[in-house]
C-alpha cells in the first residue's frame, strides 16, 4: 500500500512509523524543507498527561498517559521518567492547591522532599506536587532518530511532488499543522528559550506557577534547559519578542539565580495549531485522513493520533516489522 | 435597562476573554452568561491583530459588542495609543481604560488615569475608567467626561470580593445618577450578589469564571446571583435591627406572654 504523509513533524512521523510498522509503503512530503518550521522542533517535549490536564480536558489523559511507553517502545533509551515537579513562588503557594485540585496522579511534597529530588532547588522551594508517573523527552533527538529509522524502512523524504503524483497515492495523510487549509485552525504562537549552564542540575522537568501561561524548565543533555512557553493567540512567526523574553528568563532566574549567568545560546517561536477546544482531530475524507490541531501536546498527543489513524488504513500491526526494528 | 453611553443593554454581567482553558470554553460559558459585552485585552494576547485572528474571529461570531480594555498599560502614553489601535481594530469608541500604577498589586495609577480619560473623552471615546473606590478620584473622572465607572471592590484576580462595603456605599450613594459596575477582585457570585444589592448597575469579572472547576457552570451562577443582586435592590431589603420581630401575628393565640 501507498501512502503519503505530508509534513514532517512529529505528527507526520509518528503515523509514518505506524503505517511502516503495518507494512505500508510511506513518501513523506517536507515542502518547508527545514526542520525548525514545525512546531514539534521547539517543543518542550514533557510527557505529562496529569500536569496538562490542569488546563486540558480529560481526554488529554486517556489520549496521553500512554506516550511514554510508545516512544520508549519505538526509541528505545529517548525517554527519561523521572517524574514533574510543580513548584510556585512563596506569594503564589495558593495556586499550587488550585493546581493541585485540577490534577490528579501527584503528590504533595515539603521542602525536604523537594531537596532530595531537586537538590538545586533545596531551601528555595518549600511546598510542591511531584507527579511521578510523568517523563520527559529531547524532541530533536526524537525527530532525527525517527527519521533515521523510516530511512532505514525505505521511506522517501520528498520536499516537491506534483498533483498527478500525489493522486496517484491510495492514501494521503494531511500533517502539515497550521500550514494546513483547515479554517477551524487557529495558531497558537509558542516562545522558547535554550539556555546553557554548567552550575545547574536538574533531573526532571520543573513547573513554575506563573499567572498567564505555564512555565516549564525542562533540562536536556549538555547543560541545556529549555525554558518555555508563551501562549500567544497569533499565528504571526518571527523573531521572539522582548517582553517574553524577560519574563522567561525572569522566571527562570526565580527558580534559580545561577540562570542569572547561563549562556542563552538559542531563542526561537513556533506557531502551535489547535482547534477551538484545545484537542486534536482525526478526520477521514476520503482517501485523505488530516491529523492536526496537537496544540501544545505534539509529542504527548502524537503516538496515539497516529495509531488512530493507522487503524483507519492498516488495522494490524505487522509483528515482522516490529522485530525488524531490533536490528536496525 | 442598563444604559452605557445610551446603548441599552439588557445583562448586567460582563465577561473577560483571558485564561480559559480554551475558546470553546469560552465561548460556551459566554453563553451560559448571557453576557452581551465581553471585554478583550489588546496589548497582550494579539501580537498583531491580523495574526491572531483565529481567536477574534471565534469571538466575533459570537455578535457580542466589545469593550476593549489597556489591560497592561502603565502610563497615559501607552493607554491613550492602545486605546486608538482598539478603536481600529474593533471599530468602536468604547474603552474600558485601566492605567496600572504598580506591576505587584494591579493598582490603578488614578492620576494618569484621569488625565489618559481626559484625553480620550476629547477624543470622542466612550471611556469606562477602572478605578478605585475613592471619591474624589470618581469626580475628577465624571469631570473628565467619563459617564460611567467601574471601581473595584479588590485587587485584579485577588477573588476576595468587597473588602471595604463602607467605600462601596458611599460611592454608591455619593453619584446616584452615574452608572456604576464594580470589575475587578469578585471570587463567587455571593460577592457580585452583594455588591448589586448595593445599587451596583453591573459587573464586570473574568478569573473567577475562567479559572473554576467548571466555567461554564460558574458562569450561570454569576448570572444568577447578579439577576437576585438587582432585583433584591429594587425590591427594597429589609434593614437589619437590634431585636428579634415575630413574623407571625402574636394576636389570635390564646396566650398572650
Amino acid at each position: 500500500m501507498n501512502v503519503l504523509v505530508k509534513g514532517a513533524g512529529v505528527a507526520g512521523l509518528t503515523v509514518a512509523y505506524e503505517l511502516c510498522l503495518r507494512g505500508a509503503e510511506v513518501t513523506i512530503l517536507e515542502p518547508f524543507r527545514d526542520e525548525r518550521s514545525a512546531a514539534s522542533w521547539y517543543a518542550g517535549g514533557m510527557l505529562a498527561p496529569w500536569c496538562e490536564r490542569e488546563s486540558a480536558e480529560q481526554p488529554i489523559i486517556d489520549l496521553g498517559s500512554k506516550a511514554a511507553d510508545w516512544w520508549e517502545a519505538t526509541l528505545p533509551g529517548t525517554v527519561t521518567r523521572n517524574g514533574t515537579l510543580v513548584i510556585a513562588s512563596p506569594r503564589d503557594v495558593k495556586e499550587l492547591d488550585r493546581f493541585g485540585g485540577r490534577t490528579s496522579g501527584f503528590v504533595h511534597i515539603g521542602e525536604e522532599a523537594i531537596s532530595l529530588l531537586e537538590p538545586d532547588l533545596g531551601g528555595a522551594f518549600r511546598k510542591g506536587l511531584f507527579f511521578e508517573g510523568e517523563a520527559h523527552l529531547e524532541p530533536r533527538r526524537v525527530l532525527k532518530d525517527l527519521r533515521t529509522m523510516l530511512t532505514a524502512w525505505n521511506t522517501r523524504f520528498e520536499t516537491e511532488m506534483s498533483a498527478p503524483e500525489i493522486s496517484d497515492f491510495e492514501w494521503v495523510l494531511d500533517c502539515t499543522g497550521i500550514a494546513s487549509s483547515d479554517t477551524d485552525l487557529r495558531g497558537v504562537r509558542g516562545e522558547m528559550l535554550l539556555l546553557r549552564s554548567k552550575d545547574i542540575s536538574l533531573s526532571r522537568p520543573i513547573r513554575l506557577i506563573h499567572p498567564r501561561f505555564p512555565l516549564y524548565i525542562v533540562p536536556r543533555p549538555d547543560n541545556i534547559f529549555m525554558v518555555g512557553a508563551t501562549m500567544i493567540e497569533s499565528h504571526a512567526s518571527g523573531p521572539i519578542k522582548a517582553r517574553s523574553v524577560m519574563e522567561l528568563l525572569n522566571a527562570a532566574y526565580s527558580v534559580h539565580a545561577a540562570f542569572g549567568e547561563a549562556e542563552i545560546i538559542e531563542t526561537g517561536a513556533g506557531i502551535r495549531p489547535a482547534y477551538p477546544d484545545n484537542l486534536p482531530r482525526v478526520v477521514k475524507t476520503g482517501n485523505r485522513i488530516s491529523i492536526n490541531g496537537l496544540y501544545r501536546h505534539g509529542f504527548l498527543l502524537a503516538p496515539a493520533m497516529a495509531r488512530q489513524a493507522a487503524d483507519m488504513i492498516l488495522p494490524e500491526r505487522n509483528v515482522r516489522h516490529e522485530t525488524h526494528r531490533q536490528w536496525l | 435597562m442598563l444604559k452605557l453611553y445610551g446603548v441599552e443593554i439588557s445583562s448586567r454581567l460582563m465577561l473577560g476573554t483571558a485564561q480559559y482553558s480554551s475558546p470553546a470554553i469560552l465561548i460556551d460559558a459566554i453563553k451560559a452568561s448571557q453576557t452581551e459585552i465581553i471585554t478583550v485585552s489588546l496589548r497582550r494576547e494579539m501580537s498583531g491583530v491580523k495574526s491572531g485572528d483565529g481567536f477574534w474571529s471565534l469571538l466575533r461570531s459570537l455578535g457580542l459588542r466589545v469593550l476593549p480594555n489597556t489591560a497592561g498599560c502603565h502610563t497615559v502614553k501607552e493607554a491613550v495609543l492602545t486605546a486608538h489601535m482598539a478603536r481600529d481594530i474593533f471599530s468602536t469608541d468604547w474603552v474600558k481604560l485601566e492605567v496600572i500604577g504598580n506591576h505587584d498589586t494591579l493598582q490603578p495609577d488614578v492620576f494618569a488615569l484621569v488625565e489618559a480619560a481626559r484625553i480620550l473623552t476629547e477624543d470622542g471615546f466612550k471611556v469606562f475608567p477602572y478605578t478605585t473606590d475613592d471619591l474624589v478620584v470618581a469626580e475628577r473622572l465624571l469631570e473628565a467626561g467619563c459617564e460611567v465607572l467601574m471601581p473595584w471592590c479588590a485587587p485584579i484576580g485577588s477573588a476576595m470580593g468587597p473588602m471595604n462595603l463602607h467605600a462601596l456605599r458611599s460611592i454608591r450613594g455619593h453619584f446616584p445618577g452615574i452608572v456604576m459596575i464594580v470589575d475587578a477582585g469578585l471570587g463567587r457570585p455571593s460577592h457580585a450578589a452583594a455588591v448589586m444589592e448595593l445599587g451596583f448597575d453591573a459587573v464586570l469579572l473574568n478569573t473567577a469564571v475562567a479559572k473554576a472547576g467548571d466555567p461554564v457552570a460558574m458562569a450561570q451562577a454569576f448570572a444568577k446571583a447578579v439577576d437576585a443582586g438587582y432585583l433584591a435592590h429594587h425590591a427594597v431589603v429589609l434593614e437589619p435591627r437590634d431585636m428579634a420581630v415575630p413574623s407571625t401575628p402574636v394576636i389570635g393565640r390564646a396566650v398572650f406572654t
